[in-house]
């Protein structure tokens, strides 16, 4: 293992601001891993700290492979975190939305920059990601559709889902993006949690990552499960169900759950009178693949994503 | 008269509504729409809604159109001094034209976008941020120039500033109303979480005086003369940036000439009491930004010049 700081910076009151990254093996360059980017993706981050000690276990029984490189950065942005900011504290910014950076720029696109010229070239590249709805998901791997995607590479993660979409505009300025048109394939990875590091989800997660990097024959004599035969689905097949009041939202599915038609799988209450405003239902059978995880629902806000079967 | 363009239930007892103020006279079948409040620290356009309904309501009777007026684009941001969305990830004036079918924002950026369409004009009014304090400006992308440059010249402002186009962009406001044909300027002007009277009012002199090329009004605009903006061509914007982390201190007017080397400020060092970096203009020009907000991390931006 060799560690080394990619990016660091004064800040002008606080100790200053570095990037670790973490190499593994020599050679090619054929998997980099990106953890947290933002202050609340803890669980990112955990999981990369996991992969980080499993590989040093691993490398030092010869077990990686000797020809080719894995880099892992388990946080791009420890700032945030330290102070309990999900953006950069300053002013606000998503590094994920500042790729592919610009190193004479703004702090958080050199940020970006700084990462992405660590990360380019590799021929995979991993973030473990957050959606930008507060929920729990069924673990699965995400790329944008740019004509780049490596579809059948994500299989090996053995992750139920491979899921695809779109890229809307703002989607132009994430790491994925960046990433796929740079020529590396790149998958996000969704555990489902952002900030439980106990979560079944995170051991889930490391157990892909770590089947990925066999099934790509960068470590070997590892005992893990083959994992699922991943569907591949884009995402407009999923059908949203939204909520038609706001109240608090009493969850009655999660994710993995099957469900029926007309049945019952949330109940908005009343605020103050505790009493059913809305009734929420399965327009269809199916999986629940996402769930809203707040206990507070806005009008509109969608509740669920479901797998139609 | 007030009409609610978007209302939505919060979960406790509370509606969001966005509102307009819809004024209409005469026979004049012409409609302009003064949007702001998309940025809840962006306090700039409030005042202008202000003195331009009551320039409106004073003279009635000269009115031949409809003016619609849209305080609050983001009521929850602009109520709690919150740029964004509460409880939204991403900037509103990034998820245009919106979709009935996403969050709580996504819904309500589709119908203030549907709420707009088929207006002969939108202006879009932003007050930079809290950082950044800019001269009065309008920004045109590149591809919407020859269209909208004409039209933003009317409206009594300093500088317009015609940039490249950028994907990311594609999902502002502005963009999206260009797009199905409803001819949108963006003015961004003054600093955030200020209210600056003298460039509000001639904000307000100015769309009076679109207003009345427009064929919707009659009044006089007084004074008469408006001002003729500096228009930048190419890439003549020059950005100067904090090479250091500390505290940006300036005695530099903004909306000035700067000549080449100029000293524009000095990123100082509160605890050894050192001067970190001298910024100086790299060019002779028209200095149209320059930061307010005096902590500055290495890449902060310091200012912009526009090259003469
Ligand atoms: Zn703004």
């Amino acid at each position: 293992m060799k560690k080394e700081i990619i990016f660091s910076m004064k800040s002008p009151y606080r100790d200053d601001f570095r990037i670790q990254a973490f190499r593994f093996g020599k050679g090619i360059k054929t998997l980099a891993i990106v953890g947290a980017m933002r202050g609340d993706e803890i669980q990112q981050q955990y999981i990369c700290s996991q992969l980080i000690r499993i590989l040093k276990d691993l490398e030092e029984k010869g077990k990686v492979a000797a020809d080719r490189e894995i880099l892992v950065i388990p946080s791009v942005n420890p700032f945030s975190m330290n102070v309990g900011k999900r953006f950069w504290a300053l002013d606000g910014t998503d590094i994920n939305r500042m790729f592919p950076g610009y190193d004479q720029g703004e702090t958080t696109q050199r940020i970006a920059a700084s990462l992405f010229k660590a990360i380019e070239g590799y021929e995979y590249g991993i973030q473990m990601a957050s959606y930008y709805m507060p929920g729990d998901f069924i673990p699965h791997v995400r790329m944008l559709q740019t004509g780049y995607e490596a579809v059948e590479d994500a299989k090996q993660f053995g992750l139920p889902y491979v899921c695809i979409r779109q890229p809307l505009p703002f989607d132009t300025t994430m790491l994925n993006y960046n990433w796929q048109i740079w020529n590396t394939k790149a998958f996000s990875v969704y555990g489902g949690q952002t900030n439980h590091v106990e979560d079944k989800t995170s051991k889930l997660t490391i157990e892909a990552i770590l089947r990925f990097m066999k099934n790509n024959g960068l470590i070997t004599s590892v005992n893990i499960n083959p994992g699922y035969l991943s569907d591949i689905m884009n995402e407009e097949e999923l059908i949203t169900v939204k909520s038609d009041s706001g109240g608090i939202l009493y969850r009655i599915k999660s994710p993995y759950d099957n469900v029926v038609e007309n049945e019952t799988i949330a109940r908005v209450i009343h605020p103050y009178e505790g009493s059913v405003i809305s009734e929420i239902k399965s327009p269809c059978n199916g999986v629940i693949f996402f769930a809203h995880n707040k206990p507070l629902a806005l009008q509109g806000d969608p509740l669920f994503k479901i797998i139609n079967s | 008269m007030i009409k609610t363009v978007v209302s939505s239930a919060l979960p406790i007892d509370e509606k969001l509504r966005i509102k307009k103020n819809i004024l209409t006279n005469g026979k004049g079948k012409k409609r302009i729409c003064i949007v702001t409040g998309t940025h809840g620290d962006e306090l700039e356009g409030q005042y202008v809604c202000f003195e331009l309904i009551n320039k409106i309501k004073a003279n009635m009777e000269k009115l031949d159109g409809t003016v619609e007026i849209y305080p609050s684009l983001n009521p929850l941001g602009m109520d709690s001094i919150t740029r964004g969305v509460p409880n939204f990830d991403l900037d509103m004036n990034r998820i245009f034209p919106g979709n009935p079918e996403g969050s709580m924002a996504e819904a309500a950026a589709f119908a203030i976008c549907e709420d707009l369409k088929g207006a002969d004009m939108v202006i879009d009014i932003h007050s930079s941020n809290i950082f950044l304090r800019e001269i009065p400006q309008i920004r045109i992308n590149v591809d919407e120039a020859e269209h909208l440059v004409p039209y933003a010249r009317m409206l009594n402002i300093d500088f317009i500033w015609v940039h490249e186009s950028a994907t990311v962009l594609q999902a502002t406001l502005a963009h999206s109303l260009n797009r199905c044909s409803t001819p949108t300027i963006v003015v961004e002007m003054g600093v955030g979480m200020r209210i600056n009277h003298s460039m509000g009012n001639e904000l307000v002199r100015g769309i009076l005086n679109l207003m009345k090329n427009m064929g919707i009004w009659e009044g006089e605009i007084s004074p008469a003369v408006i001002s003729e903006p500096v228009i930048s061509n190419g890439d003549n914007v020059i950005f100067l940036n904090a090479d250091k982390s500390g505290i940006f201190l300036t005695e530099t007017r903004n909306n000035t000439i700067v000549e080449k080397d100029e000293l524009i400020g000095k990123i100082v060092d509160p605890l050894s009491g050192d001067i970190l970096q001298t910024i100086k203009a790299s060019e002779r020009g028209l200095l149209f930004t320059i930061r307010a907000y005096p902590v500055v991390y290495e890449g902060s931006l310091i200012a912009r010049i526009y090259k003469l």
